[in-house]
């Protein structure tokens, strides 16, 4: 029956052609295939993402072929405990995103709203640590172009680590850039979930149409997935070296 | 023409318990990469991340109950890449192979 009593849904309009949902696009046959056609669309977006880092990532894999010992090096300048705290916080915010969807899938709109506000709060919270992080670096004269030369500045950091020559600071581009995309793509992910959060407050998900909110976790677990790689890959590669390398 | 989605609403405790564990293999990670297994430290840690990126992708995501068209796409996806490393590194690690100029 195209009437619904869970969540005052009107029936259809009439305009010469059966009743269904209200938000069901025309050129769709019924709500399951609607929903599956946006994943669907989704999905081929975030393959196009997968392409996107994964061309990064190639050129990490290489240079990291090439230059193995300057990348160990390179990478103990980075800050291992920053970046777990990160991977934590996106797991909490995967684990929040997931639930907000749940919350609309039983037509819960506090659960919808509460769950949101979590998942932005954490993604906020990966960008503040990403900002001591950077500042830490910019600090300790890492960023290539601003003061990072090939002769080491006399501090503690140098004392302890070899010179800084030109393949750590290729390291340090792509670590540079690779989790600046990330970030930047984890701004648009926020962006979304206001937008997401809005609609769920004015209870615009129900059990029967929630695809907006589902898509939009959909990039949300992916930028996440981006991290699950960066992490082992720029922070722990040198961990088992210890101090001195 | 139907106005309900027959979508499967995953359990509460199915989304915790992947929650979880996530954080272990996480921590695994952590544990993997302090201690010296020489040429096997990379491959672990690439082990440990794509069996994280797995539990995200089937149960978060939600491809587990996706249609296969769906599964197809996503599975392709990640393949594909690899397809790229591989061409990609095979030209690089194949240089001066041959001894002649360009190759």
């Amino acid at each position: 029956m195209a009437n619904s009593t869970t969540s005052g849904v009107a029936v259809g309009h009439d305009a010469g052609h059966g009743e269904h949902h209200p938000r069901l696009q025309h050129h769709f046959f019924d709500m399951d295939q609607q929903l599956e056609a946006s994943t669907l669309g989704m999905w081929v977006f975030l393959v196009t993402e997968i392409m996107f880092f994964g061309g990064l990532f190639m050129a990490y894999i290489l240079y990291r072929y090439w230059y193995p010992d300057a990348w160990a090096s390179a990478s103990n300048h980075l800050n291992v405990q920053m970046g777990a705290i990160n991977t934590v916080v996106l797991i909490c915010s995967s684990l929040t995103m997931v639930m907000a969807v749940r919350s609309a899938q039983i037509g819960s709109i506090r659960g919808q709203v509460g769950y949101l506000i979590a998942t932005i709060g954490f993604g906020a919270t990966f960008l503040v640590v990403k900002y001591f992080e950077y500042a830490e670096k910019f600090e300790h004269h890492l960023v290539p172009g601003l003061g990072m030369t090939f002769a080491p500045p006399a501090d503690h950091i140098h004392a302890a680590h070899p010179v800084v020559g030109s393949s750590e600071q290729l390291f340090f581009s792509l670590y540079f850039i690779m989790t600046g995309i990330h970030a930047l793509h984890m701004v648009v992910g926020i962006a979304l979930m206001l937008i997401m959060l809005v609609w769920a407050w004015r209870g615009r998900f129900t059990p029967e149409y929630y695809g907006p909110i589902e898509v939009s976790g959909l990039y949300w677990h992916f930028v996440d997935i981006v991290w699950i790689f960066l992490f082992p890959l720029l922070y722990l590669l040198g961990a088992h070296l210890g101090a001195g390398h | 023409m139907s106005t309900h989605t027959s979508h499967i609403i995953t359990p509460t405790r199915t989304y915790v318990a992947v929650f979880i564990g996530l954080i272990i293999l996480t921590g695994l990670t952590y544990v993997a990469a302090i201690n010296d297994f020489g040429a096997l430290n990379t491959p672990i840690a690439m082990g440990i991340a794509v069996m994280k990126a797995s539990l995200v992708v089937i149960y978060f995501m939600g491809v587990r109950y996706n249609t296969p068209l769906t599964k197809v796409v996503v599975v392709a996806g990640f393949f594909w890449l690899l397809i790229m490393f591989g061409i990609t590194m095979g030209d690089y690690v194949s240089r001066a192979w041959l001894g002649v100029p360009g190759r």
